[in-house]
Formats: C-alpha cells, sequence, structure tokens
C-alpha cells in the first residue's frame, strides 16, 4: 500500500521523496505555483504554492512545492483564506515590475497573468512601482525585457544545470535584487546563449525573448486562452528532470 | 391603472487617459444594448454629450490618470456615482501611457514635439486651454476610493455584459477565468 496525506479532505498517495506539491500534481490535484517547474529541483521563492498543515492542534503555513510528503499530513489548499494569500502575492508581482500585458508578447502564454486571471486578481492593488529597468537589445536574436522579472531563478537553474553556460544569476537582495547577465560588459551579446538553450525555454513570464517571432499566434490560440492553467496542471507533474540539481561549471 | 414605470438605473462613463476601446467594447454588446436600456439611462458620457456628471447609481471610468483635468473629472464622478468601476487596463493599472512613467515628463514632451524627426519647428505646445501633463500617469484607486475593477485591455463586450447584469440584478459582480484577461 502506497503512502498518503490529506489534501483538502481527499486522500493523496505520494512516492517517498516527492514534496506536497509534485504528489498533488501526480494524483491530478492542482494547487496553485509558480516558481516550481517539473523538470527542476524546487526552489521555494515565489510562494504561491503556499498551503496551511494541520497537525495536532497546531497550524502552521509552508510552501508545497518544497514540503515533504508525509504519512498523516492534513493540508488545506483550497480555502479562501490561502487564495487570498496567493491573489496577494501575485498582486504584488504585478505591482513590482512593469507589466503592460497589452503590449507584451508573451500576453496568453505567460504563466504569471494566467495564475492572475484564474485566482480572480481583478487589480494590481497596491501602489505600482514603476521601476527603470532598461532592456537588453545587445544580442542579434535574444531580447532581455528585465521589466516583467519575477526572479523565479528558472532561467539561472536551467542556464547552469542543463546548458552549463551560466549565463545568468541573481544579484542583490530584497528589493533591489535583479536578474544579471554574467558577462564582463553585462550585455547578453557577449555570452555563448544560444537559441535552443534550456534557458530560453523556462522563463514563466515575458523576460527572455526570441527576437522577430512576437505575436505570431492569435489571440485566441495562444495556450491559456485555451484552458485556465489550473485545468493545464497534469502538464507540470513531475517528470525526468533535466536539471543536475547543481551547475558542473560553478559548482554553486 | 398602468404599473407605475420603474425607475432606471443612472449610469455615467467617460473616458480619461483611454483610447475609447473601452466605450467601442461596450458599443459590442450589440442587440443587448437594448435589453440594456430598459434598465438605465445615461447621465455624463460620450453617448449622450452632457458635460457634467449629476448624481448616478453607476460611473463607468475608463483610462488612467495623465493630467490635471482628468483629476477633476474623476472626483466629480466620485463624488456623483454611488460605485465607481475602474474599466480596462489603463483605468485599473495605468496601463500603455503609463509606459512613460519612468521616463522624464520634459525628456517625452521634448522628444514628441521637438526632436522627432518628421517635425520642423516643432514647439511645446503651451496654449493655457490645454490641462497640465501630470509627472506621472496614475491607475484610478490611486487617486479615489474604487469600488470595482474590470481588467482586459479593452475587457470584452461578454465581460462588460456580465459585470453589468450582475450588477443590474443585485449581486456582486463576479468574473470567471475566461473573462478576466489583462490584454
Ligand atoms: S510577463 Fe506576463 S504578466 Fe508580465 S506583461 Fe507579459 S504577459 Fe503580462
Ligand atoms: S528571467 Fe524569467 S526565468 Fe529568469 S528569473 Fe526572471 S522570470 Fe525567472
Ligand atoms: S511554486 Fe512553491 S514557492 Fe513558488
Amino acid at each position: 500500500m502506497s503512502e498518503s496525506f490529506q489534501l483538502d479532505g481527499e486522500d493523496i498517495p505520494y512516492t517517498p521523496g516527492q514534496t506536497v506539491l509534485q504528489a498533488a500534481l501526480s494524483a491530478g490535484r492542482y494547487i496553485p505555483h509558480l516558481c516550481y517547474h517539473p523538470e527542476f529541483k524546487p526552489h521555494g521563492s515565489c510562494k504561491v504554492c503556499t498551503v496551511k498543515i494541520a497537525s495536532g492542534k497546531s497550524q502552521r503555513t509552508a510552501a508545497s512545492c518544497t514540503l515533504p510528503a508525509q504519512p498523516g499530513l492534513e493540508i488545506e489548499s483550497d480555502s479562501d483564506e490561502m487564495n487570498e494569500l496567493r491573489r496577494t502575492l501575485v498582486q504584488m508581482l504585478f505591482a513590482e515590475g512593469n507589466h503592460f500585458c497589452p503590449s507584451c508578447e508573451k500576453s496568453g502564454n505567460c504563466a504569471l497573468q494566467a495564475l492572475g486571471s484564474d485566482l480572480g486578481v481583478m487589480t494590481a492593488g497596491f501602489r505600482h512601482f514603476y521601476p527603470d529597468r532598461p532592456v537588453d537589445a545587445s544580442h542579434p536574436d535574444i531580447l532581455l525585457d528585465f521589466n516583467r522579472c519575477i526572479l523565479c531563478e528558472l532561467c539561472v537553474r536551467a542556464s547552469c544545470e542543463v546548458d552549463e553556460k551560466c549565463v545568468f544569476a541573481l544579484s542583490g537582495r530584497g528589493i533591489t535584487k535583479h536578474l544579471v547577465v554574467n558577462a564582463a560588459s553585462g550585455q547578453l551579446a557577449d555570452t555563448d546563449i544560444a537559441l535552443i538553450d534550456k534557458a530560453m525555454q523556462v522563463c514563466p513570464v515575458g523576460v527572455i525573448l526570441t527576437k522577430r517571432v512576437g505575436f505570431a499566434e492569435p489571440i485566441g490560440e495562444r495556450r491559456y486562452d485555451q484552458r485556465p492553467i489550473s485545468a493545464q496542471a497534469l502538464d507540470d507533474a513531475p517528470r525526468a528532470a533535466t536539471g543536475k540539481g547543481r551547475c558542473t561549471s560553478c559548482e554553486e | 391603472m398602468p404599473a407605475p414605470e420603474q425607475k432606471k438605473i443612472r449610469i455615467a462613463t467617460t473616458s480619461l487617459a483611454g483610447c475609447f476601446g473601452c466605450h467601442m467594447s461596450l458599443l459590442d454588446i450589440d442587440e443587448r444594448l437594448f435589453a440594456l436600456l430598459e434598465q438605465v439611462e445615461f447621465d455624463r458620457s460620450p453617448l449622450t454629450d452632457i458635460k457634467h456628471c449629476g448624481p448616478c447609481d453607476i460611473g463607468l471610468v475608463e483610462g488612467g490618470i495623465c493630467n490635471a483635468e482628468n483629476v477633476h473629472v474623476l472626483r466629480e464622478f466620485r463624488n456623483n456615482c454611488k460605485i465607481l468601476v475602474a474599466v480596462g487596463a489603463c483605468a485599473v493599472t495605468g496601463g500603455l501611457p503609463a509606459q512613460r512613467n519612468h521616463l522624464s515628463l520634459a525628456d517625452c514632451l521634448q522628444e514628441v514635439y521637438v526632436t522627432e524627426i518628421s517635425l520642423h519647428n516643432g514647439m511645446i505646445p503651451n496654449d493655457p486651454e490645454l490641462p497640465l501633463p501630470l509627472d506621472k500617469v496614475h491607475p484610478l484607486h490611486e487617486v479615489v476610493k474604487v469600488d470595482y475593477f474590470i481588467p482586459g485591455c479593452p475587457p470584452s463586450a461578454d465581460t462588460l455584459w456580465k459585470f453589468l447584469t450582475d450588477l443590474l440584478t443585485g449581486r456582486t459582480p463576479k468574473l470567471g477565468a475566461d473573462l478576466i484577461r489583462y490584454d
């Protein structure tokens, strides 16, 4: 008999080593999430996957993408309280960057946007920061629009663990944290990034873009025009990892 | 004796720093306009050309706040409308006009009216009739209290219809994921 825990009152089986989010997705149950990627070790930075855990009389919250599945866990996820918290997190991400969806070529294929509409986010709520983040258009085939970065670190991990190039890194702390390009000039043109790299495929939002292909898909045919992100959750169920969990070139 | 005519819901609409796309979307409800007009009447609106907003039940505001006149009109709406609704991306987030927010206003004016290559003898307009531009573009909720937000650039006719019919029948407006769009 496989082991199981409770998610919103339902039994979820898991294989040892899986996290709560991985087990839930494998069982076809959706917990909203953003920085988790099925091919990489969970990183736990966005906190959108936060759930409430009851054990005995005490209650605590934790990011379900990094929380190891254990027998007897009683987890609350799809409740008004947890979804309200997730809406607030998504609102903060919108207010912190410059997200002008109508002019963004990721629109319709963007996980942040899809999450917002699925959770019922009607406004950014907070005062917008409108930060000044110049784009990097130095590379002939690739555009970097830092205005939309949510600091999920997926490109950093893909570039290090799969491409073994370490083109990207996060720099700074707290509100000054930002994505940087590992080149003396700081320019993407001075790296060996290539269009076929894994780092080109993982950005959940519209930062790392291939030039000259934007807006090719008509509205109505883009990924999240078809079905809400929650209905596509099985796509995010664990599959063979492409990330090694560490970088062989910089050993981080 | 004929039944007394039910008092109509009074709606005002305006476009501030917007493109009238949201108003076009409202017209896109097509023949449902007839059903709507049985229940509502319009106060100040581009559809009536009434210049000032009187007491209303619902105010629909398209566009963000980019100049001093926008602030006056928005306050007039807030003072007169029981329910104030931010309609569309610009009203909700500042929208595309807010893309100028990380640039200095002086640089923008210089570029658009003076440096721009197709202009010769360009000058920054200074007619006293023109409202003063604000330093930054703001969404409505940064200036007045907003009761409801409808994102979308523009929100679709179906989105506006669902929102209005919910409101007119006394329900709390609720849009599903298919009707909440940010583009
Ligand atoms: S990255 Fe996503 S949320 Fe941000 S502007 Fe583009 S489509 Fe909108
Ligand atoms: S560029 Fe994209 S993948 Fe990289 S950290 Fe920013 S949001 Fe994440
Ligand atoms: S998905 Fe778990 S913290 Fe981002």
